[in-house]
């Protein structure tokens, strides 16, 4: 193709198409840069200033940092927001696997089910929050009126109580999520050949041999992706927490995203609440890069 | 593979039973199993939401009944009526149904124009400006929570509607999302629109944008849901009653009423009925979008 081309053209269309090139990306640059670029660096550099809404900023190096490793309320939070990742990650993506294995069949209504299951994912996390608060309301919430019925005596206070609240939370964001997840799941199921099952079967493979050692591998990519996805997400964890319980009972489900809102927002402690965002950060890149070595180390 | 596979069956197999009819039973005793298990955990993910909705037409002090009741003994659809009185239902309504649409069009405007920048046209310093979208895309909000409000804050934007479009109006995932999608157009088709004189606008407007159309539509569904559902954003941004959204409405409303356990119920269904709709309308789009970007 570029041979039929005339040779003036290109170093015209070269020229004029750095131009052309910017005037598209501009009216999103402009926005982008504004509101994002600009505050992702100026965290990092707010981390380091003392500063709130009133006084100037003041250079105080890596007191923020200093303030913050020896605040209990860090510490919780940094624990809290672990919990909520430990028990989230895993729990998601399992339902998310087992939903997609189940879906992938050639069932009936496999498209019904895939809607009822992708659309707690789109509900308003306010409204989910509430309607599972209620469900888990301790005396006679309906999951509770279940559990006695089941014969467990004293079901847990759930939202009210200091050791279950976050299990209730997490219980209620594996609910949201595993739609989402299932859907990325269902996708790289499609790219497995079926001969492979095939073959299997014909060697005997049980149903759950043939999971174990075509599903899962063939899987790996997905998997690695939801894995990534789920662990940054759960250290962002902020929506259903804050209306779900607002951190509460005591700080039993205080995370680390409502330290900086609230240091942040609410106080106007800037400087400190950037120091905690970069901690969040760093958490989250590490554990990425982690991810990423241990993934590219398993394939080889 | 097919094949090799047919001489080896009989030999391998280790079941005792005939091949014929026996296993045609056990697959379709796996598919009843495989039918319940999925009726029963599916119905398991939906009682939420038939708790949610047969809630919203009880009394309240029949909502907590012990044993639960799932049809109400008496349908109460005045509860649709009266919500309307008790809160400005409509006002939140209206801001979000604004909020969303404005979002979404500049989303969906500048992005796509932005994407085909990206996609299609060679400049220096291209990839490196699609790093630094792409790594935003990684970075919390919450590390650039603070700083965003300050700027908003200094241009004396806070509590106006449009922070918080200026804030999502521009999303790198949008430009990434479309980019991604255009890439899948082949360069041929543009290449001979320009030569036969069409300029590079006109082959955005012309040629890419009407290829597009399935990427659009799952960026725009995508875009709405998320404004409508968001919390956060107008939680830190809105502090004026009459500008807030139908999430921030439902929130304070749960917040002051908390024993009028019906009519929370009802707000619920309300501030979900919308996306249910849109959802319905454009799933295929919602499926296609997650599955080929595969981000949120």
């Amino acid at each position: 193709m570029t041979a039929t081309l005339p040779a003036p053209a290109r170093p015209r269309r070269g020229r004029s198409s750095t131009w052309v090139g910017w005037s598209f990306i501009l009216p999103n640059f402009v926005g982008f840069a504004a509101l994002t670029l600009v505050p992702v660096i100026a965290s990092l550099a707010l981390s380091f200033l003392d500063w709130d809404s009133y006084s100037s900023p003041r250079w105080v190096g890596l007191e923020n940092f200093d303030r913050m490793i020896h605040n209990e309320t860090f510490w919780t939070a940094l624990k809290n927001t672990t919990y909520y990742a430990v028990g989230h990650v895993p729990l998601t993506l399992c339902a998310a696997l087992g939903f997609a294995v189940l879906l992938n069949q050639r069932l009936r209504a496999v498209q019904f089910f895939r809607t009822a299951l992708f659309f707690p994912y789109i509900t308003s996390l306010v409204a989910v929050a509430v309607v599972w608060n209620m469900l888990l309301s301790p005396e006679v919430g309906p999951v509770n009126q279940f559990l006695r019925a089941i014969g467990i005596d004293s079901p847990p206070g759930w939202t009210t109580s200091t050791t279950w609240a976050m299990p209730a939370v997490i219980l209620a964001s594996v609910w949201r999520d595993l739609g989402y997840y299932m859907i990325l799941y269902l996708a790289g199921l499609q790219t497995i050949p079926a001969e492979l099952y095939e073959a299997a079967q014909v060697d005997g493979a049980s149903g759950w041999q043939r999971f174990r050692h075509i599903t899962v591998p063939s899987l790996r990519p997905t998997t690695f992706f939801v894995l990534i996805m789920l662990t940054i997400s759960s250290f962002k964890v902020f929506d259903l927490v804050q209306v779900m319980t607002e951190g509460g009972p005591g700080r039993s489900t205080l995370v680390l995203s409502q330290v900086i809102f609230r240091e942040g927002i609410t106080q106007g402690r800037f400087g400190y609440s950037s120091a905690v965002s970069m901690a969040l950060f760093v958490i989250v890149l590490t554990i990425t890069v982690v991810q990423f070595r241990w993934q590219r180390r398993s394939e080889r | 593979m097919t094949l090799t596979a047919p001489p080896q069956a009989p030999v391998r197999a280790p079941a005792p039973a005939p091949p014929g009819p026996g296993r045609r039973q056990r697959v379709s005793v796996r598919r009843l199993l495989a039918y319940l298990l999925l009726i029963v955990l599916s119905a398991a993910v939906l009682v939420p939401f038939a708790w949610m909705v047969s809630s919203s037409l009880k009394l309240d002090a029949e909502v907590f009944s012990v044993p639960i009741q799932w049809i109400p003994a008496e349908f109460h659809w005045d509860n649709f009526g009266r919500i309307w009185e008790r809160i400005p239902l409509l006002t939140y309504l209206r801001n979000s149904i604004f909020l969303s649409l404005t979002i979404t069009a500049l989303q969906v405007l500048t992005g796509s124009f932005a994407a085909y920048g990206f996609a299609k046209v060679r400049f220096p310093g291209r990839d490196a400006l699609f790093l630094a979208y792409i790594a935003t895309i990684a970075v919390p909000w919450q590390a650039y929570m603070v700083p965003q409000y300050v700027i908003m804050q200094k241009a004396g934007l806070v509590n106006t509607h449009l922070s918080l479009i200026l804030l999502q109006a521009f999303s790198a995932f949008g430009v990434f999302l479309m980019r991604q999608y255009y890439l899948t157009i082949p360069d041929e088709l543009s290449e001979a629109a320009r030569l036969d004189g069409l300029s590079e606008y006109g082959i955005w407007a012309r040629i890419v944008l009407p290829l597009s159309k399935p990427a659009l539509a799952s960026l725009a569904l995508l875009t709405f849901v998320n404004t409508w559902n968001d919390y956060m954003g107008p939680f830190i941004y809105l502090t004026d009653n009459k500008l807030w959204t139908i999430q921030l409405g439902l929130r304070s409303f749960v917040g002051l009423y908390d024993a009028e356990y019906a009519m929370i119920m009802t707000g619920s269904v309300l501030s979900v009925l919308p996306i249910l709709v849109i959802f319905l309308l454009g799933q295929k789009y919602f499926v296609q979008g997650i599955a080929t970007s595969g981000l949120k």
